[in-house]
């Protein structure tokens, strides 16, 4: 009976050890700080000025970013880019026949990527584009082989390529930011990407707090009832 | 075995408890109750859409009537000419509300033109008794309408009619003026429609 | 209750069966007075139910079950609807903890001899509601319509297709085209919405009703009804089931909304067993994910699935994996008649079943793990250890039942 119990103690609390997705590479661990706001922005207008052109946010509003401490004249300032209005949602500006035309395949909306690939991982793949001739677009990953999309940071990043005998990336030619600068910038973005997941959870876990202290209050009463009426049975 | 004991009363400490917990009870279904009720007002999506609009009337001339929409309701931008306006006077004793005491329109639409300029009249194009859009009737006593009639607005439906300041006429079906809805000059000519403050959408 | 009170009751009465249904099934029902804390979850699968119904009707006033808007309307419920996101996360985790209590609670059974004499039928409603709770599961999983909704759906599906004969007229029928598509997505919502919760609301309906008939059972196995007071005909060890089980049931709930709540507000994806990371990816039937698992509640039944790797008797292995599957929630139903000990209760019980529902249990748990894994050689051999033990506690139960050594039974409940 009791190792009964334990067994399923031990599988309840399995979850928050385990993952269920596979992992074969080792990641990079993104630095997220959800409270930063001002990653946050810095992440939301990076976004919007190297992402948003081929990928799209379409889940998500321009005036959500009211959340991360922006307001609407801010908004337009930084986000909007073609006179779209605050109401309204993040879509790429290109048009998915095109882009299927351009990269074989249209590129994923990002609204819950961070959701479904993960902080580390985006935050790895960020980092780790290199040369190759043998592709396309002349870029590749090394943890997403043959990625259709092309090192669009280069500029910022420089050019890495894959030492033969190490199978490391190391530097040919450097960006405009140095290595932590470019670290930095990632971070940021994938930072704003998390939030761009699910753009409520600071207050999910803030109302969460509320809930269960008075659902532990209500245990301590509810158990003095129990008890009071059971008083009759023993 | 009951909730009371051997004199037929409960006991104050259960009473107590009781009570406790059913005002304990009580809090958590308001609470849980709160989000699925929320959950039904307008969405952002809604809001996003119902959002204020703005109307461009630099092309308006006088006479002219430009129609837009609001919240999936038609909204008439007239430009008076200053005919029509004196024409409006007129009419006081031939309408049901010429002072627009009934809460049709926002504070600064409760004058004599119904409007913040008093050339440009923005009214909703929906007529008081059950929804038709009326329509433009600016023709000086033609023959349908009788001698009186000084131009206005007129409702196909069931024969409502409204001056050129969307006040109702007497012994119609329609009760009340057109309504005005909130709207301010963003400049000379840039109208914003569904808000009183310059927060465009 | 005052007069006007009383002459109102009276008027009702008249006409409805108020307060008798009221002393029938509440006041003047009695339970067994050891209930321990196995027996909360019957209750706590009522509260669970109630649940899914209301945030259920609510997402269903903003999904949109087409296969080009579904991923979006559940996207558009977790950011532009008014606490959608809180709705979203009640329904999705009250999925997973359905099954939680509903495992629980079949455990109880298994070790209480629940399902024995005379409750053999309730036993059996209790199977079908679980095969309702399955379907709705399945159904309900496909919605989203991310990544894992169309994959995992086209695995089932084509299992359908694997019996022989009529295996793809079956398959085109259930999904009313040649493949996964919008056709499917459409009236599984029509089942998951419409026709299998009125199914799981009459049968839990039905359920408490043939509960009622034959009285609890409870922790020592023994029949309250045998010994009743000679005066009044209330069995001895009984109590009103109304207010003593009412009362200790709300705080067995308020217990249970903590672990709920938890769950909810700090982590709703559950490590991505209760919400998928691949979920997230809208479903693209022209790439399958390189790991496709069911959800966790499925993974023991999909871990005997893929454990036959031989064809045997003229039937490939495929077909074996799906009967096996079947098999092994279907011999549940036959428990009360494989159980031929004369205790009940696992107190009463001898070692031979103790050691028998341990190893069952360790199996399920096993099999359960196997099943988020990849079939690799090793874990396949696993799975298919285990799911001979699995099968071993069913089918060789009549046996050990019989010759284990079991104690006397009391007469009247312990503590």
């Amino acid at each position: 009976m009791r190792m009964i119990k334990y067994l399923l103690l031990a599988i309840l609390l399995a979850p928050f050890v385990a993952h269920s997705s596979v992992q074969e590479v080792k990641l990079d661990k993104a630095p997220i700080d959800r409270a930063d706001k001002e990653s946050l922005q810095r992440g939301a207008k990076s976004f919007v000025e190297y992402c948003l052109t081929c990928h799209g946010a379409n889940f998500m509003r321009f005036n959500r970013h009211h959340d991360i401490g922006m307001s609407d004249d801010d908004i337009r300032a930084h986000l909007i880019r073609t006179g779209q209005k605050t109401g309204d949602l993040m879509e790429a500006a290109m048009r998915k026949k095109e882009a299927e035309e351009w990269f074989g395949v249209v590129p994923p909306d990002l609204s819950v990527i961070a959701r479904a690939r993960g902080a580390d991982w985006l935050y790895t793949y960020l980092r780790t584009f290199y040369q190759d001739t043998s592709t396309y677009s002349g870029w590749n990953n090394l943890i997403f082989d043959k990625v259709a999309m092309p090192h669009v940071l280069h500029n910022l990043q420089g050019w890495q390529v894959i030492e033969p005998e190490t199978g490391n990336l190391v530097q040919t030619k450097p960006g405009t930011m140095t290595k932590e600068e470019y670290d930095r910038f990632v971070a940021d973005m994938v930072n704003y990407m998390v939030y761009l997941g699910e753009p409520h959870a600071p207050y999910r876990r803030e109302l969460g707090v509320i809930v269960l202290l008075f659902l532990f209050g209500m245990l301590g009463l509810t158990y003095l009832l129990k008890k009071e009426y059971w008083r009759d049975v023993h | 075995m009951t909730d009371s004991g051997d004199n037929g009363k409960m006991s104050g400490r259960r009473r107590f408890l009781l009570v406790a917990t059913s005002v304990a009870g009580a809090v958590a279904g308001a609470g849980v109750a709160t989000p699925f009720l929320r959950s039904m007002m307008p969405s952002e999506r809604a809001k996003a859409a119902g959002a204020p609009v703005e109307v461009d009337i630099s092309k308006l001339e006088p006479g002219m009537l430009l129609t837009a929409e609001w919240r999936g309701k038609v909204v008439w931008v007239l430009k008076r000419t200053p005919e029509m306006l004196d024409n409006l006077e007129k009419l006081n004793d031939q309408l049901a509300d010429p002072d627009s005491q009934r809460d049709q329109q926002p504070p600064y639409a409760q004058n004599h033109t119904r409007s913040i300029k008093p050339e440009i009249l923005v009214v909703l194009g929906v007529c008081t008794h059950l929804g038709c859009s009326p329509v433009y009737r600016k023709d000086i006593a033609p023959a349908d309408l009788g001698p009186e009639w000084l131009g206005g607005f007129f409702c196909p439906c069931h024969g409502s009619k409204f001056d050129l300041a969307g006040r109702v006429y007497k012994s119609v079906p329609a009760p009340s003026n057109l309504v005005v809805p909130p709207y301010t000059y963003l400049s000379d000519n840039r109208l914003l429609v569904g808000s009183d403050s310059k927060e465009s959408a | 209750m005052s007069k006007q009170q009383n002459a109102i009751m009276e008027w009702i009465d008249k006409r409805f069966p108020l307060t008798s249904t009221w002393k029938a099934h509440l006041s003047e029902y009695y339970a067994p007075k050891n209930f321990n804390f196995w027996y909360y979850f019957g209750s706590l699968a009522l509260l669970v139910l109630v649940n899914q119904l209301l945030t259920g009707i609510f997402l269903t006033m903003n999904y949109k079950p087409d296969a080009g808007m579904a991923f979006a309307s559940v996207e558009y419920i977790m950011r532009d609807v008014d606490f959608g996101w809180l709705i979203r996360y009640m329904h999705s985790t009250g999925a997973s903890m359905f099954f939680v209590v509903v495992y629980l609670h079949m455990f109880r059974g298994m070790m209480y001899g629940s399902y024995r004499k005379p409750r053999e039928l309730l036993w059996l409603i209790g199977m079908a509601i679980f095969f309702v709770l399955m379907s709705m599961a399945f159904t309900g999983y496909i919605l989203p319509w991310g990544q894992m909704s169309y994959w995992g759906a086209q695995v089932i599906v084509s299992m359908f297709g694997a019996i022989p004969v009529i295996g793809d007229t079956l398959s085109n029928w259930i999904l009313g085209d040649f493949m996964l598509s919008d056709a499917a997505l459409n009236r599984f919502f029509a089942y998951h919405v419409v026709t299998l919760p009125v199914l799981i609301v009459v049968l839990v309906f039905v359920h408490v009703l043939a509960l009622h008939e034959t009285g609890s059972n409870n922790p020592d196995g023994i029949e309250i009804k045998a010994n009743k007071d000679p005066h009044t005909g209330i069995p001895v060890d009984g109590i009103p089931f109304h207010p003593y089980y009412t009362v200790k049931d709300i705080f067995g709930v308020v217990g249970f909304l903590i672990v709920f709540c938890g769950i909810i507000f700090f982590a709703p994806e559950m490590g991505g067993y209760f919400l998928e990371d691949n979920n997230f990816i809208p479903a693209n039937p022209l790439h399958t994910p390189d790991h496709i698992a069911p959800v966790w509640y499925f993974t023991p039944y999909y871990s005997m699935l893929r454990a036959v790797t031989v064809n045997f008797l003229g039937v490939d292995a495929k077909l074996w994996g799906v009967i096996l599957m079947a098999a092994s929630v279907v011999i549940f139903c036959f428990l009360p008649w494989l159980d031929r000990s004369p205790a009940k209760s696992i107190r009463y019980k001898g070692p031979y079943f103790k050691f028998a529902l341990t190893l069952f249990v360790i199996s399920f748990f096993v099999l359960g793990w196997l099943g988020t894994k990849s079939p690799t050689p090793l874990y396949t051999l696993l799975a298919q250890i285990f799911t001979v033990i699995y099968f071993a506690f069913f089918l060789l139960m009549p046996w050990y039942s019989k010759i284990d050594k079991t104690k006397p039974e009391p007469k009247n409940v312990t503590k």
